[in-house]
């Protein structure tokens, strides 16, 4: 069948798995008990995030003035963050919709992580938004839907408004399509579970998937139709978000280039966080079959391909700036006013941190090893974290009318409510690597015979393939007859047989379970009762000649008997 | 509805794909096959129709596409039309350029989650469903092929052995 990959393909299961050997890997970190370090871990991110949401409470409960913002930069933080987490969530779309187009399958290791990280970061995300409206109460002025001020309704004008609809869409498409392939991984879990509990909380979870031929084909066919929806849904979504800049006047946001610049800086920043994220989960969790060196240089080069596209924007806003000849074009955040000006700093960390660093990633050395990748990751999520910033405080910062220039400097609170976005998110992404099937095992079970190492090894060599001995089938059926031995032209070799053996009477000795011989099953046992061997006594008297004999009296299973030394087992089982 | 059904029991993909097609050349009706992962080709070769859902979704995002456009014309249009900016909102034509972000978002929304209700209707799952599969190692490792037994059920079991069956079970259909 087709399950051939060409062998210049690297493996991506590797460490000879088997069907089981994945259910195992990914059911284990749900089953068995978390270990000191992820209480650790969770113990700080929940501490960071009860300290965000004290943060929050206050923002809501004194007002906006807690936060840093003035007159001339009235977005600041919030904004930033808001815009840094959203691009963080696009990688995860992009890995299990835009790979799942292409037909990648090294996404299988790592979307179902990655798409976690999408929702996550989603969250935290719309949270920003939301307290930045102050009264947080009137949220729901943004929805189309009639209120108490008469049948005034919102403005379909507003890049602002068509950020409610991207990021709602995208969120929920984003749920959907998650639940949707965890449906047959709960399933696995639930169909494993011992405790009554957890049986019943995946049994909930996991919607009743039963794994029938027909569920099987319409699964396939909405995973394609949703990745192909969710792929301009993630184009759009970071689209619409650099409209709510580029559709202004200020200088430095009135840009053409923003769309596809943001797209691009949003894919990059997401790989760099599903990198932090997976390159600290294969680790604790044992998952280093499934998510191998592979994935990590294939996600890397997305970095290098995205990273490239962020830094060829750059330069051309850069050059549109100096080229306009506008003065006013000297103080966006990609100039040389900003370069030398108060904020060089963040100008600077932008650089250093976005297309600097991530250059080193063109050597293969560098982007196969996982400690330099990580430090490189780190980079460039500081680095897009500062590009936010950049585009909203240095473009904010300065103006037609100098009298109006400010600075920011952000307040207690400001910094609270980013750090415990960060702990509310490393809380869901902690409690989701115990509870959650990590890992798409279903898929990655679907590739392992064209993808995993050691299919890939005994198709490339068929030298080294093991022959495999077919076990005979189990028959069990709710009346079993017995069926009368038939007398035939085997009847010497059997006599023969048991002449050697010993005979046994059934009607005065108590026959042995023969099926505790490993290799006896229950329709081999039948056929040696039939021949008369009934006890543990009669099978270890067998030598090769025996087994010779009882070959070619059943006429299957050659060499079975040698293999599994059937008269040195029942040797010890007849004591 | 025959009274008892047989379960053959494979623990090999390609097995089971060849036992389906011989099953089916021997002119057995296979009731159900049960996998822990989509083997491509099964669809096709257990005779399954192919779905329609792709279909449903065109028609789900057409009726978000319509429905944007007349609640969109209602809200910006009709109802309380606006001086914005000075672009005011008199004529659906004029003014649609800025309603394509939210038309392409409903269009999205109504394709994909309809859709996706439309399966789990289909599909039979949603919380509180029970499952159905006759055998736990189904989700994990193990492929199981449900048969109907018309009164053929020595001749059936023996076909199935020879397709590598590594359980056979017959049980009463309930």
């Amino acid at each position: 069948m087709g399950h051939y990959e060409a062998p210049i393909r690297e493996p991506i299961i590797v460490g000879n798995k088997t069907y089981h050997d994945i259910t195992v890997d990914v059911a284990a970190p749900i089953e068995g008990k978390a270990n000191k370090s992820w209480w650790i871990a969770f113990t700080i991110a929940l501490i960071a995030m009860l300290w965000g949401f004290g943060a929050i409470a206050y923002t809501i409960g004194t007002g906006i003035g807690v936060w840093g913002l003035n007159n001339k930069i009235n977005w600041a933080w919030d904004i930033t963050n808001f815009v840094w987490w959203v691009g963080i969530g696009h990688a995860g779309t992009l890995i299990s919709a835009v790979l799942l187009l292409f037909r990648q399958k090294w996404r299988m290791g790592i979307n179902r992580s990655a798409e976690a990280m999408t929702i996550f970061a989603v969250f935290q995300a719309g949270l920003f938004p939301m307290i930045h409206m102050g009264r947080i109460w009137n949220a729901f002025y943004t929805l189309p839907i009639p209120n108490q001020l008469g049948s005034l309704w919102v403005n379909f004008n507003s890049p602002l408004l068509w950020d409610v609809f991207a990021i709602s869409t995208y969120l929920t498409v984003s749920v959907v399509f998650w639940w949707t392939g965890l449906l047959p991984d709960l399933a696995m879990i639930r169909d494993r579970a011992t405790k009554p509990f957890q049986k019943k909380i995946y049994s909930l979870l996991s919607f009743g998937w039963t794994g029938r031929a027909k569920d099987w084909q319409r699964f396939e066919e909405v995973s394609l139709v949703l990745a192909g929806l969710a792929t301009p849904l993630v184009l759009s979504v970071h689209t619409i978000v650099s409209f709510d800049f580029a559709t202004s006047v200020i200088p430095g946001w009135h840009s053409t280039v923003y769309p596809p610049y943001f797209v691009a800086g949003a894919v990059f920043s997401g790989f760099a966080m599903v990198q932090t994220l997976l390159l600290i989960m294969r680790k604790v969790s044992n998952l280093e079959g499934y998510i191998t060196r592979v994935h990590i240089e294939n996600m890397n080069k997305v970095i290098l391909v995205t990273g490239g596209i962020v830094a060829v924007a750059y330069l051309s806003e850069f050059f549109v700036g100096w080229y306009t000849g506008s003065s006013y074009e000297d103080f966006t955040y990609l100039s040389w006013g900003a370069a030398t000006g108060p904020y060089w700093w963040a100008f600077w960390a932008l650089i250093i941190c976005n297309s600097v660093i991530p250059q080193l990633l063109w050597f293969k050395k560098i982007r196969t090893n996982y400690i330099y990748t990580f430090i490189i990751a780190i980079f460039i999520n500081i680095g897009m974290w500062f590009e936010r910033f950049d585009i909203i405080v240095i473009n904010l910062s300065r103006g037609h009318l100098p009298s109006t220039w400010s600075q920011f400097s952000p307040t207690f609170i400001d910094i609270s409510i980013f750090l415990g976005t960060i702990g509310f998110f490393f809380v869901l992404f902690l409690l989701y690597a115990r509870t959650f099937p990590v890992i798409a095992q279903a898929e990655v079970k679907s590739i392992l015979k064209s993808s995993g190492d050691n299919f890939k090894r005994e198709r490339d060599n068929p030298s080294a393939v093991k022959t495999q001995v077919k076990e005979e089938p189990i028959v069990v059926k709710e009346e079993i007859k017995i069926e009368e031995p038939k007398a035939d032209d085997k009847q010497s070799k059997t006599n023969s047989l048991l002449d050697k053996l010993g005979s046994f009477d059934i009607n005065t000795q108590q026959p042995d379970d023969l099926k505790k011989v490993k290799g006896i099953g229950p329709l081999m046992e039948k056929t040696l009762n039939q021949i008369g061997i009934y006890s543990f006594d009669q099978v270890s008297k067998m030598t090769n000649n025996e087994y010779d004999l009882l070959d070619s009296i059943t006429g299957t299973f050659p060499g079975r008997a040698q293999r599994d030394d059937w008269a040195g087992q029942a040797n010890k089982l007849k004591s | 509805m025959s009274s008892k059904v047989i379960h053959a029991l494979y623990d090999d993909d390609d097995v089971l794909m060849t036992a389906v097609k011989e099953v089916r050349a021997a002119h057995h009706h296979i009731e159900e096959v049960y996998t822990p992962f989509p083997v491509h080709g099964l669809d096709r070769a257990m005779g399954l129709a192919p779905t329609k859902i792709a279909i449903t979704s065109f028609i789900y995002g057409i009726t978000g596409l319509c429905f944007s456009i007349w609640f969109l014309n209602l809200i910006m249009i009709q109802d309380w039309p606006q001086n914005i900016g000075g672009k005011p909102s008199f004529s659906f034509a004029e003014n649609m350029p800025a309603f394509v972000p939210v038309m392409f978002e409903m269009t999205v929304f109504f394709a994909a989650h309809l859709m996706v209700i439309t399966f789990y209707m289909r599909s039979k799952i949603w919380p509180f469903q029970t499952a159905s599969n006759p055998d736990p190692r189904t989700t994990d490792d193990k492929f199981l092929m449900e048969i109907a037994v018309d009164g053929n059920e020595s001749e059936l079991t023996s076909l199935l052995e020879k397709t590598g069956a590594i359980e056979i079970t017959v049980k009463e259909n309930h």
